[in-house]
């Protein structure tokens, strides 16, 4: 497993304070997403576990893009991946995020 | 229903299943993915974990009354029992019999024994079963409910069997080995794995009910699965006396011998006197039922 931690800034999310939910599944080509309220109101903590190693850099260009298109700042997100490709990283990343401001 | 209106069962993660089995909005979750409780054997083989061990635990309500709920993640590790994993499904029971609910509904999608766990995970899944048997031996009415990719192999092909009652569907299937292990332990002649029509007709929900295993076949669909395990729910609490044990005992031995040369689900429905057997795994679960009902006086309401 390769473990690492980020804090990206992103816009306060309306409904951190709140924050509580759990989006995909850990089987291969998947990974899950757990959010919780964050340390501070201006930025997203991730903490990212993954079956693969040596992609960290693909890791921060996918989240920094993730982190930007929504207001996630105030979040705390935990992933356990289980080897799953950017595309599907990016679209649960969407689907956890979206859950929350659709719900704002 | 048309199949287009259909919300899959076989489809829906185990949070899914849950969300369309009980009243809306009343599921509420325990030993949640938020506290954390994974797999400490798995993180020290260094593989990834789930933040809910691969298994949902709460308690919730069914027509109004209070049920507890537990459901198998079969995507994680094949929804296997760990150490964290059986001790959630333990933890329920017990709480069955100090809450007293109508009944406690297991949601079943599992291979078994997570191997990686070793002992851990088989004393996890033995401590399970003696949980399940004390509340049934308190009243509390247990439901498994089997239609996941995993079925229900191994323990927890057990663990279904000790159940009051079982709801599947064909896709779900009911085993003690798996398919591959037995054609690794006795070679293909014995059990071709690779058989998907084959293994279906022998583990199946329409062999299973056949069989008396299995008390009620559904359709591949979350809301037939809710209809059944309201009829349960709605249904006297089974006998477990002594004579039902005895009845139940006589009735194995006679479809052990009745059953001893069949080798396909086929040969069991023509013993049955079914009509045309080889059209039965395409039927759907209403046509199926109506095709059995004759033969079966153990069929829930």
């Amino acid at each position: 497993m390769e473990r690492f931690t980020l804090s990206l800034p992103s816009a306060p999310c309306a409904r951190a304070d709140a924050a509580a939910a759990l989006c995909g599944v850990v089987s291969s080509g998947n990974l899950e997403i757990l959010v919780d309220r964050g340390s501070m109101a201006d930025r997203c903590d991730i903490e990212v576990n993954t079956s693969a190693h040596g992609f960290r850099d693909t890791w921060e260009a996918v989240l920094t893009d993730a982190i930007a298109r929504h207001a996630a700042g105030g979040l705390a997100l935990a992933i356990n991946d289980a080897g799953a490709t950017p595309a599907v990283v990016s679209l649960r990343l969407d689907q956890a995020l979206e859950a929350l401001e659709d719900r704002a | 229903m048309s199949r287009l209106q259909r919300h899959s069962w076989f489809e829906a993660d185990a949070r899914a299943r849950i969300a369309g089995l009980v009243d809306a909005d009343s599921f509420r979750e325990l030993c949640g993915p938020h506290e954390r409780l994974t797999s400490p054997h798995l993180a020290v083989l260094d593989l990834p974990v789930a933040f809910d061990d691969g298994v949902v635990v709460g308690e919730a309500t069914l027509d109004g009354r209070p049920v507890l709920v537990g459901a198998q993640q079969g995507e994680f590790n094949g929804g296997a029992v760990g150490e964290i994993h059986g001790a959630k499904l333990r933890g329920l029971f017990e709480r069955a019999r100090r809450t007293r609910p109508a009944a406690v509904l297991l949601a079943i999608d599992s291979g078994g024994v997570r191997l990686h766990e070793a002992n851990a995970g088989l004393i996890a899944i033995s401590e399970l079963m003696r949980a399940l048997l004390a509340a049934r031996a308190d009243g509390i009415p247990v439901y498994g409910l089997i239609g996941g990719s995993c079925g229900a192999f191994g323990g927890m092909g057990i663990v279904a069997r000790l159940c009051d009652a079982l709801v599947m569907s064909e896709e779900g299937r009911l085993g003690l080995s798996g398919p591959e292990v037995i054609e690794t332990v006795k070679g293909v002649d014995e059990f071709d794995s690779k058989d998907r029509a084959l293994v279906w007709r022998v583990t199946g929900g329409k062999l299973r009910r056949s069989l008396g295993d299995a008390t009620t076949l559904v359709d591949d669909d979350i809301a037939a699965f809710r209809d059944a395990a309201r009829s349960l729910l709605a249904r006297p609490v089974p006998a477990r006396d002594l004579a039902a044990l005895d009845a139940d005992q006589f009735a194995l031995a006679q479809r052990a011998a009745r059953h001893a040369d069949a080798r396909d689900g086929l040969d069991v429905w023509r013993a049955l006197g079914l009509p045309d057997p080889t059209a039965i795994p395409m039927l759907d679960a209403a046509d199926f039922n109506r095709l059995l009902a004759p033969l079966s006086p153990t069929e829930a309401a």
